[in-house]
């Protein structure tokens, strides 16, 4: 028994099987993506004014792991045309590299995944804000604005010491990375003489504090969301390095057998891959450049 | 394809398909009877084990009685959860007791014998009798101290059975019965196929499948309980079900083996997740342990629905792929039967809408673990605490991306029992199906516009009225293709030789009843008469008259229909009919005074069965244990069933490969089609539904018959007598 047009094309349809199947896949995963996308509007747009952070992230982060999803692309091309030209050193060359940006993207998410785990938002509350204001300026600190449910600010930093009575926390100062929103005078007023020195600390009493975490999903919506959408994304990845790492290895035995079959099976991974960059290519702007 | 000449495509290939009738009259399970001839099937087949053979098996066929076995057995567990609610309804906190249950039959029995007249004096109502403290009764030691005290249902574990009813009916009843087992088993044989695309992948989803039954049913046995939050789990409810510190402690506990629940622990740290939240428990003995939040019921549910979800993709991509590629030569669009279009649609409704409900359960199971709120508003307090989370997520998220998902759903479950339907009318009318071609037409605009009606389940969220008014308007604009195949199965009646077999008995009780529940959710579509009747008993009797007597009658029928292929034998007549007249009977009799109730107002989720507002519909509330018999002796009456199908499959009158005398292809295969299918290849040479061809010897013309002339015939549509084919009988 043998399943038709596995390897060679259906006449009236042009694809065989697995072509068929992967655009399927990648149809529903269209829908997946879509549904998260969805929801990042809706809890963007229905968001209390001043609460949905804009700029949070390190655009060059983004940037780099951008560039290096596109180049991704063109050395899975690469390998498939290796594949198709019988060129099997050339193959393994690009699919090696195809392997190594997914890795090298996974890497350095992972850096942004942990500057998001070691730093921590405190809201302190309205009333206390004459207290810390002064000093916060003083240290050239960015704090952020009210939030009308919970009235309170916003400020962020790494957390020091924490005593049932205190918190002491280095507040963060980098704008490109954490930017206040603050009026724009206040901001600009600010004075940047710390910088460099030796670590400024700031004292919070535990009791000013309304809520306090690490900038994880709990802290916010826009982290839930940054959370769920590139860590389905960083999933997607791992699949697909996975997947390559398998035909660069045992995988890459069928070459010797049947390599029209291989170089189908890269063809579909391929089109899963550059499915994945496309989908990075929308994750960008929305969460990095807005 | 379809407009090649017959004896063009035929003449590559070195013989016609037809097979002796004589053939497949074997019932064994390996099939060498028949591959015999064929080295490839009889070798390949030696070699497989039981494990490969019949567990993890690649073969369409087996993986198709796989879904069929577990399918069917889920749908009577499904019911049996349902069976357990129907006591509270009926006799709201009264103990589940022996003694209770033969005080209400003899109280019942006399009301009968009054009121013929042989009874002088009224009976008096049975007062509850309280369970002995010292001596539970037997379903408190089944469900535990916490689900049932004293015998007694606590509101929650009413709700964990609703829940779970839903859920598994939806779920792993009739999806896998209907569009998995019947897919898998026919649509390859009907399009003249060896097998599916991807055949591993389609064990896959088998095994898939199988995990997330295991969770979804294991989820019964967690501290806690299993989801409690209704089977579409709207949030904020589910998302905060069982946390530690809001959850009663409840247990399944067989025969008080198992620990309880007795502190808890707040997961709403102020610092970071609750991820590694934790109920502490103990042993009976006393030794304290921990459970983690991710197995807790609403979670366990969520993970096992990202399971089945994962498994119906890689199902429905199978299909597609399957029906666009591998159908045998000469097997075109327009020749394919019903039953496989209802299929591909079904498959592209699974494919597209499932994974919004995929993307939704991450987000939830994210609010429930990680402590998001991306269902969660500001300003939530639950219990008179305000939640301390962060806040700035919305419901309406949650039913929009559910009912994206939910909506479709119901075209997942109804459109393959359409299929079946139609598949049984023309065999068994034997006359080809009216207005094939507009029937597939309706199927494709169903199958589009049911993407775009979900909305109508949310009318009184407080979406907006131009919003509910755009929904309204693609609401009754579907009823139009779904009234065209109803009417359509109707009018291939007219004028046939019915025969009326016991698929077709299945099949006659389909139409009106199917029609009863379409008909009664036009009311359902417009926003005012819908705010009245929403979330009513009205509610509950439309959709189960469109699914329960619906689906399920036609998934009665497809096993009666196409059991003789799988097996080579038929299920009895006459146990059908003991199974199906009590079954139709019993079936109104449950569902038809909900509409009554509903319209008095009854709401559908109280779990006293509408005793708390008793001044409010208290003309109504005697159907209750009306209704409840009535499903209690349902559960007695598929039992017939049970044995018939059981049974027959060893003990079955054995048959030829085509007892039906049918014209689609999976009868010209043998019965039961060998590892391969059919014997030698396949060729279509006209369309899906030849019966009664005027000049033809016999009233049924298989598909894979050759034309009688050896001149090319131009060919282009399903009927070639099309005049024949779409006549009304005259009217004179």
């Amino acid at each position: 028994m043998e399943i038709p047009y596995t390897l060679t094309a259906r006449p009236d349809t042009g694809l065989y099987n697995g072509k068929l199947g992967i655009w399927l896949f990648l149809a529903s995963e269209v829908m997946l993506f879509g549904a998260i996308f969805t929801a990042y509007l809706f809890v963007r747009l229905g968001a209390s004014d001043g609460t949905w952070p804009d700029h949070i992230q390190n655009v060059w982060y983004g940037f780099a792991n951008t560039c290096i999803l596109i180049t991704s692309s063109i050395t899975m091309v690469w390998a498939w045309v290796a594949l198709k030209e019988r060129k099997f050193n050339t193959y393994r060359l690009a699919l090696g590299l195809t392997i190594l940006c997914g890795l090298v993207f996974l890497s350095i998410k992972a850096v942004e995944y942990y500057s998001k785990y070691e730093h921590f938002g405190f809201f302190i509350k309205q009333e206390a804000m004459d207290k810390y204001q002064p000093e916060l300026q003083k240290m050239g600190a960015y704090y952020g604005a009210v939030n009308p449910f919970w009235k309170g600010f916003e400020v962020r930093g790494h957390l020091h010491e924490e005593t049932p009575e205190h918190f002491v926390i280095v507040p963060d100062q980098s704008p490109s990375y954490l930017v206040n929103f603050a009026p724009k005078d206040k901001a600009d007023s600010a004075p940047q003489a710390s910088s460099g020195g030796e670590e400024q600390t700031l004292t919070i009493d535990q009791s000013d504090v309304v809520r306090y975490g690490r900038l994880l999903p709990k802290y916010g919506t826009y982290y839930a969301i940054y959370f769920l959408v590139t860590g389905l994304h960083a999933l997607h990845i791992i699949g697909g390095v996975v997947v390559m790492t398998y035909f660069l290895t045992i995988g890459a035995r069928m070459y010797k057998r049947s390599p029209e079959q291989l170089s189908n099976r890269i063809e579909v991974t391929g089109i899963f891959w550059h499915f994945v960059d496309l989908v990075w290519i929308t994750v960008f702007p929305i969460l990095y450049l807005t | 394809m379809d407009d090649l000449p017959p004896s063009l495509e035929a003449s590559a290939l070195p013989a016609p398909a037809s097979v002796p009738p004589s053939r497949g009259h074997g019932g064994g399970h390996d099939g060498d009877g028949h591959g015999g001839g064929h080295g490839d099937h009889g070798h390949e087949h030696h070699e497989l084990g039981f494990w490969r053979s019949y567990i993890f098996s690649t073969d369409h066929k087996v993986i198709g009685i796989q879904y069929l076995w577990g399918g069917l057995a889920f749908l009577y567990f499904g019911f049996g959860l349902m069976l357990l609610m129907r006591w509270q309804i009926a006799f709201p906190r009264e103990p589940l007791t022996w003694i209770n249950i033969s005080n209400h039959l003899a109280y019942q029995w006399d009301q009968i014998w009054y009121h013929l007249g042989f009874l002088s004096n009224a009976p008096t109502t049975p007062v509850p009798v309280p369970a002995d403290p010292n001596d539970p009764p037997l379903i408190q030691l089944i469900f535990g101290k916490d689900q049932m005290p004293g015998g007694i249902m606590t509101p929650d574990f009413y709700n964990t059975l609703g829940a779970m009813h839903g859920t598994i009916m939806v779920f792993f009843g009739i999806v896998p019965v209907a569009f998995a087992a019947f897919g898998n088993y026919v649509m390859p044989l009907q399009i003249g196929t060896v097998d599916m695309a991807f055949p591993r992948l389609n064990m896959g989803s088998v095994i898939l499948f199988f995990l997330s039954a295991v969770l979804m049913f294991g989820s019964l046995l967690v501290p806690g309980g299993a989801a409690k939050s209704g089977w579409t789990s709207y949030t904020p409810l589910a998302a905060i079900s069982d946390q530690p510190q809001l959850i009663t402690p409840h247990f399944l506990n067989l025969f008080g083996q198992l620990p309880v629940l007795v502190t808890t622990e707040t997961p709403f740290h102020r610092d970071g997740y609750s991820l590694f939240g934790m109920h502490y428990l103990t042993w009976s003995q006393g030794h304290a342990f921990k459970w983690p939040l991710w197995l807790t019921g609403q979670s366990v549910w969520i993970i096992a629905m990202a399971f089945n979800i994962t498994s119906s993709l890689l199902s429905s991509v199978n299909f597609i792929t399957t029906i666009v590629q591998l159908r045998a030569k000469g097997m075109g669009w327009m020749r394919l039967s019903f039953f496989v279009w209802t299929q591909f649609v079904t498959a592209f409704l699974l494919l597209l809408a499932f994974p919004p409900l995929e993307a939704a359960a991450f987000m939830q199971l994210m609010d429930r673990l990680a402590g998001s709120s991306l269902f969660c508003p500001e300003g939530l307090v639950v219990g008179g605490t305000p939640l301390p989370n962060s806040g700035g997520g919305t419901p309406l998220l949650w039913q929009h991306l559910f009912w994206f998902l939910g909506h479709p759903e119901v075209y997942v479950l109804v459109l393959p029992g359409l299929g079946i339907i139609a598949e049984i009318v023309a065999n068994n009318a034997r006359k080809p199906i009216w207005g094939y071609n507009q029937m597939v037409y309706s199927l494709l605009v169903l199958g589009f516009l049911s993407m775009i009606v979900w909305a109508h389940h949310m009318y009184l969220t407080g979406m907006g009225t131009a919003v509910s008014s755009f929904f309204q308007l693609t609401t009754i604009i579907i009823s139009v293709p779904t009234m065209v195949i109803l009417s359509s199965l109707i009018i291939s009646l007219w004028g046939g030789s019915i025969r009326f077999t016991s698929p077709m008995l299945w099949a006659t009780a389909f139409l009106p009843l199917f029609g009863i529940g379409g008909l009664t959710g036009i009311p359902l579509a417009f926003n005012a008469p819908d705010t009245f009747l929403h979330d009513s008993y009205y509610i509950i009797a439309h959709f189960h008259y469109v699914i329960a007597p619906g689906t399920i009658f036609a998934l009665f029928a497809g096993v009666h229909y196409w059991y003789p292929k799988a097996t080579g034998r038929m299920m009895s007549e006459f146990w059908n009919k003991v199974h199906f007249w009590p079954t139709m009977i019993l079936m109104n009799c449950i569902f038809f005074p909900m509409f009554l109730q509903g319209m008095a107002g009854m709401h559908r989720r109280g779990f006293d069965g509408g005793a708390t507002y008793e001044l409010l519909n208290k003309n109504v509330l005697g159907w209750n244990w009306f209704i409840s018999e009535s499903a209690w002796l349902m559960g007695l009456a598929q039992i017939p069933f049970i044995i018939n199908f059981a049974f027959s499959w060893k003990y079955g009158r054995k048959v030829s490969d085509n007892p039906w005398e049918a014209t689609t292809l999976e009868w010209s295969a043998p019965s039961p089609p060998p590892h391969g299918n059919f014997i030698g290849p396949v060729v279509a040479y006209r369309g899906p539904y030849e019966y009664s061809v005027p000049g033809d010897p016999t009233d049924f013309t298989p598909q894979s018959e050759p034309p009688a002339t050896s001149k090319p015939i131009h060919i282009s549509g399903p009927h070639p007598q099309d005049e024949r084919s779409v006549g009304f009988p005259p009217l004179t």
